[in-house]
């Protein structure tokens, strides 16, 4: 499949502390920095405790790195990485209404989903709704083909990425794990159990 | 032992050597002062009449110590009146920690009387925040406040406590041993291969000069720095809040850049072949128009905060790490140098510069404030600490007080925050109880804060107020003056009656008006233990110059004209 990245947009990776008011405070550096952000995307991880970010900024890897910077000031933000030129996967999913209403439509679709990797989820007598996975400029590519049968609707996750090979991004320190510790052995010393 | 959230909160106050905060009560907090009384011996709270004072208290606490400030708040108009001087305190990394009183919490998000979001306020001028939501993690979080405040770049933390944790009971744990963060953890030293980048440079420069900043002292790089320019012969320039760095008597201290710097430190700054900026952030102030900004120049840049390297100025070798480490790294392998063409040059500069020093002129019958400052300067033996608020006298203060040591020249640089001067110079007297301290403050200024008048007399303050009163708006005058043709839209001020209100306040105050009146006015102050208040009635239309446009180039100076120019 032809995926490749997209030229010239760089990713930030970060993993954050999974507590209230932690995407408040990034979504609050980003604008107070007026740092200008293409996508970003957050969700859980193995871990209950940590949430892993993925934006991606539309300029050079210097931009990036500014905002890499200054993210990790955040005190929730436990690690953040750019990637650049390092290989690795990155993934967008489009959810897609289109206009089903005609023969001439039907057979286009399906014509074109078969080209790509994408779904139709929900069929019914006047609109359908697919599902395409890819790489950012693989799903422009297929939204630009689905667009003359009539988009009504349309939602993207924005990317996600993970490096390629055995480069772990990943950790298992929170503040809150670290501050049950250290009250515990203070209260173990203190000869109290908690 | 088990006690109340409010008890916890003093416990951790006195484990982190705290023995004075500056606060206002109210019915959020209200638990935490009655705790307090319990406390009474070994926490000295201080009552001011109005937050905004306590925080500039705590930061003129901290700036004056380098130890963390303390100021307390109830919730809602409590808290907001903190706003300002977390602001400040942010903008020049000083370490305070606040702590506000909140609605309980099945309360919050109801629109609760005297609610307010205070972390989300608070959330873009502080370095961190908390909402402490659980008893058991209020001694935690407490001890995380002040480590964060006082470690890496130090900065504003504000702890909002709601009324049930305060109120809550529980058994009382202090966290023992470092406080670690795993998403936080300041830059330390630098790699080898960067400190071989900038000894290389700076071997091969002819024209190299030390930009000195704020974190010089923050890092407690005095020496070091002393040392490198000393040994490889490099001239020192330094930023407002960089003063005190090195003593300014100091043969290779050229004075202040900026907007209103030393002509000779600008003017080097454009001819350097080098720049290695210490502690220090490339501020708008004190670069002028970047893109003209030392064109000819390499760049090394040291700063703990990563994320000021290549912000305003592209750094050639930037060094993210603790100043007093990284030359520590640096200053072994550093061999001597001279430079006696480019100090040469920079002290021609000088002589220009002092040819046209106002204080060169001959003025008869004006009082000039640069008169006054530089008597103050030279009756106090230039060893007071003093505390500027914002404006034309903030600036003339940086000119004609030479400073020779470090942490004695408290200002408000990177916010310029007006009703800063009076209410710090209380809260570095509570930090330095044997030093002398002087507000310099304008009219102006002086107008938004001297409700603290009440808390100088209640606490029996010993510091100096010097109100430098030119019936202006001055800085802003000047601009106009300048900018506007002189259309002086809302700067003159008709002023109260600055002694009478004094006398109103019970304290010991004089007029002066006369040059020759300074002396006696001057050593009265001195002679009082307590708060005292001199009103200098200077000349209204008064320049601060050299002066480099906003957004100019940094050489495009305004220049005072030599006598027999103008
Ligand atoms: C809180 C605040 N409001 C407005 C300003 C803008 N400002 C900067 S300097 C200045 C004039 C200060 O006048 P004064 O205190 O009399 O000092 P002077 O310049 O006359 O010495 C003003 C209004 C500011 N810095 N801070
Ligand atoms: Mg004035």
């Amino acid at each position: 499949m032809a995926q490749q990245a997209t030229a010239n947009k760089v990713t930030v990776v970060a993993l954050v502390e999974n507590e209230p008011g932690v995407l408040n405070r990034i979504a609050s550096l980003f604008r107070r920095r007026a740092f200008n952000i293409d996508s970003l995307t957050v969700g859980r991880t193995h871990k209950p405790d940590i949430s892993r970010m993925t934006i991606r900024v539309d300029a050079g890897p210097e931009y990036a790195r500014k905002i890499a910077n200054n993210l990790q000031k955040l005190v929730n933000v436990i690690d953040v990485r750019v990637i650049d030129n390092e290989p690795h996967i990155e993934r967008d999913l489009a959810l897609i209404k289109v206009r089903n209403d005609d023969a001439h439509s039907r057979n286009t679709l399906t014509e074109i989903c078969d080209r790509y990797p994408a779904r139709i989820v929900d069929v019914g007598p006047h609109v359908a709704i697919i599902e395409m996975v890819g790489t950012e400029t693989f799903v422009e590519k297929f939204i630009d083909e689905v667009r003359p049968i009539g988009i009504v609707e349309m939602i993207r996750t924005g990317v996600v990425s993970m490096g390629r090979g055995t480069r772990i991004h990943d950790t298992s320190v929170t503040r809150r794990g670290l501050a049950r510790a250290t009250l515990q052995a203070s209260a173990a010393r203190n000869g109290r159990i908690v | 032992m088990r006690l109340t959230g409010s008890e916890i909160i003093m416990e951790c106050l006195l484990r982190e050597g705290v023995h004075v905060m500056f606060g206002y009560p109210g019915g959020a907090i209200l638990p935490t002062y009655d705790a307090m009384a319990k406390y009474d011996d070994r926490l000295h709270h201080v009552l001011v009449r109005h937050e905004q004072g306590a925080s500039h208290m705590a930061d003129g606490y901290a700036r004056a110590t380098g130890e963390v400030g303390v100021c307390i708040a109830t919730s809602g108009p409590g808290a907001t009146n903190l706003v300002t001087g977390l602001a400040t305190a942010m903008m020049d990394s000083s370490p305070i920690v606040a702590i506000t009183g909140q609605v309980p919490i099945p309360a919050i998000g109801s629109d609760a009387f005297q609610e307010t979001d205070v972390t989300g306020v608070t959330l873009p001028i502080t370095k961190h925040n908390y909402l402490v939501t659980d008893v058991d993690e209020l001694a935690y979080t407490m001890k995380e406040a002040f480590h964060i405040a006082r470690s890496g770049r130090p900065g504003p933390v504000l702890v909002d406590v709601p009324k049930d944790i305060q109120n809550a009971v529980t058994e009382f744990i202090y966290p023992e041993g470092p406080i670690i963060l795993p998403g936080y953890d300041p830059p330390a030293s630098a790699d080898k291969y960067e400190i071989d980048a900038a000894l290389r440079l700076i071997d091969r420069a002819e024209r190299p000069i030390i930009l000195a900043g704020h974190g010089i002292m923050m890092s407690g790089a005095m020496q070091e720095v002393r040392e490198l320019a000393e040994r490889a012969q490099i001239p020192v320039a330094l930023t407002l809040l960089g003063k005190g760095a090195l003593p300014e008597d100091h043969p290779l201290v050229i004075g202040m850049m900026g907007m209103h710097g030393e002509a000779s430190s600008n003017l080097a700054i454009q001819e350097a072949d080098l720049l290695i900026a210490l502690g220090m952030r490339f501020d708008d102030r004190v670069t002028g128009n970047l893109k003209t900004y030392a064109v000819n120049a390499r760049k090394i840049h040291i700063d703990i905060d990563r994320s000021e390297i290549n912000k305003n100025v592209r750094a050639d070798v930037g060094i993210a790490g603790d100043l007093k480490t990284v030359l520590n790294q640096l200053l072994p392998k550093l061999e001597s140098k001279s430079h006696h063409d480019w100090i040469h040059q920079i002290r021609d500069w000088l002589e220009d510069s002092s040819e046209r020093d106002i204080l060169n002129h001959e003025t008869p019958g004006v009082l000039l404030t640069a008169q006054v400052i530089n008597d103050i300067w030279r009756l106090t033996g230039g060893d007071a600490i003093t505390v500027t608020d914002v404006g034309q006298h903030q600036m003339l203060e940086a000119q004609y007080y030479p400073h020779q040591r470090p942490s004695t020249l408290l200002t408000s640089g990177g916010l310029g925050t007006m009703g800063f001067g009076f209410p710090a110079a209380i809260g570095a007297k509570f930090g330095m109880p044997d030093e002398e301290i002087w507000a310099i403050v304008g009219d102006g200024g002086f107008q938004m804060t001297l409700c603290e008048l009440a808390t100088a007399r209640q606490e029996n303050v010993n510091v100096n107020i010097a109100i430098i009163n030119n019936h202006f708006l001055g800085m802003v005058r000047q601009w106009q003056e300048l900018f506007f043709e002189k259309r002086y839209q809302a700067t003159p001020m008709v002023n109260p009656d600055f002694c009478k209100l004094a006398d109103a306040y019970d304290i010991p105050n004089r007029r002066v008006t006369q040059r020759d009146e300074i002396e006696d006015a001057v050593a009265f102050a001195r002679s009082i233990d307590g708060p005292t208040l001199i009103e200098f009635v200077v000349e209204k239309e008064e320049m601060v110059y050299p002066m480099v446009p906003a957004g100019a180039d940094l050489h495009d100076m305004k220049r005072r004209p030599k006598p027999g120019e103008q």
